[in-house]
């Protein structure tokens, strides 16, 4: 079984939301992306100190009707997605607050 | 005691006074061909800046290399700190003072005048934009945004008589106690020319395309912000500033109409937005 992951939202980032959308601006270049509806639920879950897996199963799957085990996977890949994009942040552990 | 900067001039742009004080009778007859329609001179200039010219001997045909340095915009101590290759600027908001070292060029100065004003417009609510605005005969001014190419310099020099260009490179948009207002710059693209030094109320904002016929869409919240933002010149690494650019693009598009202009380029584009705009 895998480490637990924790997210957090990056600190060099805006966040708005426009109507039904999640709008995010990076600072460093000031560039947008919009979230879709998980990644915007996965970005205000993003306390730091939640596991993923916790989110999924609380959040996620109370949301939409989907296996867990699969909602866990594809979320773990957008996690990696957005914190490649500067978006969140990632690691093992609870991070310090 | 001797002046060591005799020579000044003050330049006004969106009803921002900046005072550069200079030691280079010659960098300063530059200047005043640069800012044409924008030098006027005021009792208390809102900015006042010290000028040391390093040497560079400036042709238009030979431009300046180190200008395509990236330009570095900081926050620095209770200033504002501006490097790039051919300047190196500080100047703090609190005392309304800079200094400023840059090589004879007139895009050097240029370029200080226009972070100094990104930064001073983030802060009021408003914005520089790469773009072209019109004021039509009617008073009501339209701002013209899109990446290069799309068509800004085009739909300027298509503008019907009676209209007035602001500029065909970077538009100059302040948020006032009643709304929107576009102003004239010396910022000058292909038309080469500065802008008219006036204002108008802000009636609209056009994401260009150019396209087989003329055609106005809508839209969406997040689109209109998008093409807003994407065209704010900006150059600051500061979080908070950043998130303030952010603020006011979403202010502006919830206020003012952001459209997709799909043109034509023949006069007839104005008309259309005249009538339906």
């Amino acid at each position: 079984m895998s480490n637990p992951l924790y997210i957090l939202h990056s600190s060099d980032v805006a966040a708005r939301r426009i109507g039904d959308e999640l709008m995010i601006m990076l600072a460093r270049d000031s560039s947008l992306f919009s979230l879709n509806e998980t990644a915007a639920l996965l970005w205000q879950a993003a306390d730091g100190k939640t596991p993923l897996d916790e989110i999924v199963a609380h959040t996620l799957c109370a949301q939409f009707d989907i296996d867990y085990d699969i909602a866990l996977a594809d979320a773990t890949e957008l996690a990696h997605s957005l914190a490649e994009r500067g978006i969140l942040l990632i690691a093992e552990h609870p991070f310090a607050h | 005691m001797t002046d060591l900067r005799p020579h000044h001039l003050d330049v006004r742009i969106g009803g921002i006074s900046v005072r550069l004080r200079a030691a280079s009778a010659e960098f300063n007859t530059l200047m005043v061909d640069r800012f044409r329609g924008f030098i006027g001179s005021v009792d208390t200039p809102d900015y006042i800046f010290d000028i040391d010219i390093l040497p560079f001997t400036y042709t238009p045909d030979a431009p300046d290399e180190l200008s395509d340095i990236e330009v570095s915009v900081r926050r620095e101590d209770e200033g504002w700190h501006l490097l790039r290759g051919d300047f190196e600027a500080r100047w703090d908001p609190a005392t309304r003072h800079g200094t400023a070292r840059l090589r004879a060029n007139p895009y050097a100065l240029d370029s200080v005048l226009r972070i100094l004003h990104t930064v001073l417009l983030a802060e009021q609510g408003g914005m520089l934009m790469h773009a072209s605005s019109v004021v039509l005969a009617d008073g009501r001014a339209f701002v013209c945004t899109g990446v290069s190419g799309a068509g800004k310099t085009t739909i300027s020099r298509l503008v019907p008589p009676g209209a007035h260009i602001l500029t065909d490179e970077m538009s100059f948009i302040r948020r006032e106690a009643d709304g929107y207002y576009a102003y004239g710059t010396p910022f000058a693209g292909e038309l080469a020319t500065p802008g008219e030094n006036i204002r108008a109320p802000l009636a609209g904002v056009f994401l260009l395309a150019q396209g087989p016929d003329n055609r106005i869409d809508d839209l969406s919240p997040a689109e209109a912000i998008r093409a807003v933002m994407t065209n704010i010149l900006y150059f600051a690494k500061d979080k908070a500033l950043t998130a303030k650019v952010f603020d006011n693009a979403i202010a502006l598009a919830a206020c003012i109409p952001v459209r997709r202009l799909t043109f034509f380029p023949d006069a007839r584009v104005w008309d259309m937005i005249g009538n339906e705009a």
